[in-house]
């Protein structure tokens, strides 16, 4: 075939002939070339409206009803008809099959390279990432939403839609705290869930209320209980330890907890793989779309188009910049997946030296071995090499409050890099970004009181106005006093705020 | 592999029950801006919708996050002078990023106004909430003058342009087939026969003759019922249903005489805007009859009524004449819904008052639905208010208020409409 039939289109209209046309070309050099393994896709066109209501829903797309998600809207609305901020092109379901939209008012380019962006770069990330494969059934995820949904709804009808929401404003509160970081997750699926969840009620409000037993024990076993904590391991996945042990929820109450705890999870992996998984949708959209530009199927208009759109993607501000708001995720995770094909196929001395492994290996194969077996903070700790650092121009700050001056801790250089590395990779680790709260002690001896323990990382302390809404929320949850304490680095234990107040 | 879906055209407004949601959690605060923008913004345009302010503080949702202070680490990226060891001063404020700081977005800092714009229903939902128009009777039914065609079904009568053709044409298949059920029926079995009979020679050719004339006279038989009859015709029913009333007139009387400045006319326009935007709300078509007065009242068009200037005395009852006159002319009170609201700075020729009342009692009173007369005076009263206050007593829709300056309108409008809960 002549390189000029080849071509898909000049058009900068899209029809759905030429999508399809885009998606199989696309689709094929994805596969054949590059071994992308991908779910099959589902492609959707929408409108603004309908990718701002995709938006405010934290891109689920069948979610339940709550007053945030209409503030969301709002917001989004609001910024997108006063000019201030784009609509993302493109937002991408983790599912099976996979689930892209497409905005109608992208331009025919745009709508090939959110295919590629979507459609194959997230999508085989979602099907390859192991953090993906362990917290998420993408087969039935779809199906779990709709049990959201209409179990709220149900909640909604028979007990308020004020009580309902009021409610779920607390559970959305510890949403980051509903995860379980370590242990694995069971796969969900829509009729197991629906069955277990009858039986599930009824088991569980007898347990709870065992604990709370009144009936006299012995002398010599209550004193030993009395000396026992309750939890006896600290818990970290604070939804869970109310879902379970709560006194006073209905059972309807714990569903709830239930949901939003299940929908933090599914959520989980998607915040600790953001560079990653933009720097690997990215790394593919300008790879695939710079096969279809050599192989003739778009031609030098689109390319022109194309790049001015993917350079102000992975555009990266100075911190001096008056727009700067941190590292693009686009941009750190899209040099550093450039920069391993770089390593694997022109190593230079200073890779061998740092990337021994990697250097002159199949860049196909190492990129697949990243993507499949790291998170962000992993990721970052593993390939960051001095070349990117360099070109990002990268350095340390550290504010400690003890001192009256920030001090430039490491920038790249030779005797910086490997700092600067560590440091990075932290700032992507959730266990350092969000405090470490955990449950502590229960009082079920005495005023079933819970107690939070926060551990204090680099003396970091909370922040004040939020923790005692916080609070009010634990409150909420578990029915009686709520007490939150810190402990430092030398073991030291202080009362940080308490729910009701005043109380001792 | 891929599936294409066109969702442009499902799916619209998926948004709007969160978004009602959004704005019932936060009614109060809206509410409040609702209410000061009222006062901000001139009536003309108080039937758009409005942007409203909300602190942000108030819907914000909280999470656990890190508070200011302790020892972080940050990398920020476009280094230019440092090296390593530098040491810089820590920058004031949390504004625009800068070097330190660590990640600013985390520590709960945002915009201290959360500004979002309610559409023309939801603004005028907020603006009327718990407001209620008094003596909301619809017109009776018995006395009801108007009808509204609706669909009944089907009929076998009718005038040939209300054919129902899809209805017609299936009755008539039914009858065909009713109709040729014996013969097709015959039909078959003859047919069934002959065949058999070909396939086995000898043939029997009586018996096949036979057969293939009975089957013409069947084929002929059925053919004969006819495709469409008379007695298919299915016309399409409408019946006529009595209607209740669901218009209103609207009567503005004001004084334009000498004393009634610019501003005050002004508030006298922004009572009456109110006042028509809330029926409006209530009644699909209103009319607004405009009657000024000074000595001599005058039916005139909006603009006059609003902008024209005259001088002279007062003789409230002339206006009042008018009213009932134009009552009892153009708006029978079985059709129409009337409510009256007059303005006036209170001033009035000593001797017309008792007029006034006797014209209220006789001819105005009993036909109207309610009736508001605001005063807009900053003074103490006059004769007028005193004779109206002598209503008041008598007839629950009859309301009077008194009015000092623009911040008074919407209260007093909201008092005068307030839902009673008696």
């Amino acid at each position: 075939m002549s390189q000029s039939s080849r071509l898909i289109t000049e058009s900068s209209e899209w029809t759905f002939p030429m999508l399809e046309r885009y998606n199989t070309v696309i689709g094929q050099i994805a596969a054949e070339e590059f071994q992308l393994d991908t779910y099959p896709n589902q492609i959707e066109i929408i409108t603004a409206e309908q990718m701002m209501d995709a938006y405010s829903s934290v891109g689920m797309p069948l979610g339940y009803k709550h007053w945030s998600y209409g503030k969301q809207f709002v917001m989004t609305e609001k910024n997108y008809r006063r000019g201030q901020m784009g609509l993302a092109y493109e937002i991408v379901i983790n599912s099976d099959p996979c689930i892209a939209y497409l905005m109608e008012e992208n331009t025919a380019m745009m709508q090939a390279l959110v295919i590629a962006h979507a459609a194959y770069g997230h999508n085989s990330f979602f099907k390859g990432n192991y953090l993906f494969r362990t917290w998420t059934s993408a087969d039935a995820i779809i199906d779990y939403l709709l049990f959201a949904r209409n179990y709220v709804a149900e909640c909604e009808e028979r007990h308020g839609e004020e009580t309902v929401e009021l409610f779920l404003d607390s559970c959305h509160a510890l949403m980051n705290y509903g995860v379980d970081r370590y242990k694995h997750p069971a796969p969900l699926s829509l009729s197991e869930e629906k069955q277990r969840q009858h039986e599930r009620e009824e088991y569980l409000q007898s347990q709870i209320n065992d604990l709370w037993r009144t009936v006299p024990m012995r002398n010599v076993e209550a004193a030993a209980v009395e000396s026992r904590r309750f939890p006896a391991e600290p818990q970290e996945n604070l939804l869970y330890f109310i879902e379970k042990n709560a006194p006073l929820l209905e059972p309807w109450q714990r569903e709830l907890v239930r949901i939003v705890r299940k929908i933090a999870q599914y959520f989980y992996p998607q915040r600790q793989t953001q560079v990653m998984n933009e720097g690997w949708a990215t790394f593919w959209h300008y790879t695939l779309l710079n096969r279809l530009y050599e192989e003739g199927y778009v031609n030098d208009g689109f390319m022109i188009e194309f790049l001015q759109s993917h350079t102000s993607v992975i555009q990266q501000l100075p911190f001096d910049h008056p727009y700067y708001s941190g590292i693009n995720p686009y941009a750190l995770g899209f040099a550093m997946m450039c920069d391993i094909k770089r390593i694997c196929e022109a190593p230079t001395a200073e890779d061998r030296h740092w990337f021994p492994d990697i250097a002159g290996q199949d860049w196909i194969k190492t990129l697949d071995f990243a993507m499949r077996n790291f998170k962000d903070e992993s990721f970052i700790a593993q390939y960051l090499s001095p070349k990117v650092m360099r070109d990002f121009k990268l350095f340390a700050v550290l504010d400690d409050d003890a001192q009256d001056e920030l001090e430039i801790t490491a920038i790249h250089d030779d005797p910086g890099y490997r700092r600067l590395r560590l440091a990075l990779a932290d700032q992507y680790n959730l266990g350092s970004r969000e405090p470490n709260i955990q449950v502590w002690n229960v009082a079920y001896r005495k005023d079933r009181s819970l107690t939070l323990r926060h551990t204090r990382y680099n003396r970091r302390p909370l922040h004040a106005e939020s923790t005692q809404e916080m609070l009010k929320h634990l409150h909420r949850l578990w029915g009686f006093a709520v007490r939150l304490e810190a402990v430092d680095e030398n073991g030291k234990v202080e009362l940080v705020g308490e729910c009701p107040s005043g109380r001792h | 592999m891929a599936t294409f879906i066109d969702r442009r055209l499902d799916g619209k407004n998926k948004s709007t029950v969160n978004r009602q949601r959004f704005i019932r959690r936060f009614k109060g605060q809206i509410k409040k801006a609702v209410a000061e923008a009222m006062n901000g913004r001139s009536i003309t345009d108080i039937d758009n919708g409005e942007k409203v302010n909300i602190p942000a503080r108030d819907l914000s949702e909280p999470v656990f996050g890190h508070g200011a202070g302790g020892r972080r680490e940050a990398i920020h990226p476009g280094n230019k002078e440092f090296t390593a060891g530098d040491r810089v001063a820590r920058p004031q404020g949390g504004g625009g990023g800068g070097s330190g700081g660590g990640q600013a977005s985390n520590s709960g800092e945002g915009e201290d106004e959360f500004v979002f714009e309610l559409s023309r229903e939801e603004f005028l939902e907020m603006f009327f909430e718990d407001l209620e128009l008094p003596n909301l009777v619809r017109t009776q039914l018995a006395k009801a003058t108007e009808f509204k065609s609706v669909r009944a079904g089907f009929s076998s009568a009718g005038n040939p342009a209300n054919i129902d053709v899809v209805r017609s044409l299936k009755g008539a298949m039914a009858r065909r087939m009713a109709l040729a059920a014996p013969y097709t029926r015959r039909l078959r079995e003859a047919e069934a026969e002959l065949e058999q009979l070909l396939a086995a020679p000898p043939v029997d050719e009586k018996r096949a003759q036979e057969l293939l004339a009975e089957i013409e006279h069947l084929r002929a038989r059925a053919r004969a019922v006819p495709f469409i009859d008379t007695f298919d015709l299915r016309y399409s029913n409408r019946v006529k249903q009595p209607q209740p009333t669901t218009q209103a007139v609207m009567f503005c009387v004001m004084d334009v005489s000498g004393s009634m400045d610019r501003a005050r006319k002004d508030l006298a326009k922004r009572f009456f805007t109110l006042l028509y935007l809330f029926l409006k709300r209530n009644y699909e078509k209103i009319e607004v009859v405009f009657i000024r007065h000074h000595t001599v009242a005058k039916e005139v068009d909006e603009q006059e009524f609003f902008y024209s200037r005259e001088t002279g005395g007062t003789v409230v009852s002339s206006a009042l004449v008018m009213m009932a006159d134009i009552i009892a002319e153009r708006y029978p009170t079985s059709s129409w819904n009337i409510y009256a609201a007059q303005a006036s700075d209170g001033d009035n020729w000593h001797h017309d008052s008792p007029a006034c009342k006797e014209i209220l009692v006789q001819r105005v009173l009993p036909h109207v639905r309610y009736y508001s007369y605001i005063e807009i005076t900053p003074d103490r009263h006059q004769s007028l208010w005193e004779v109206y206050e002598e209503l008041k007593a008598s007839y629950p829709h009859f309301a009077m208020r008194q009015i000092d300056g623009p911040a008074d309108i919407y209260p007093v409008f909201r008092d005068l409409f307030k839902r009673r809960t008696a």
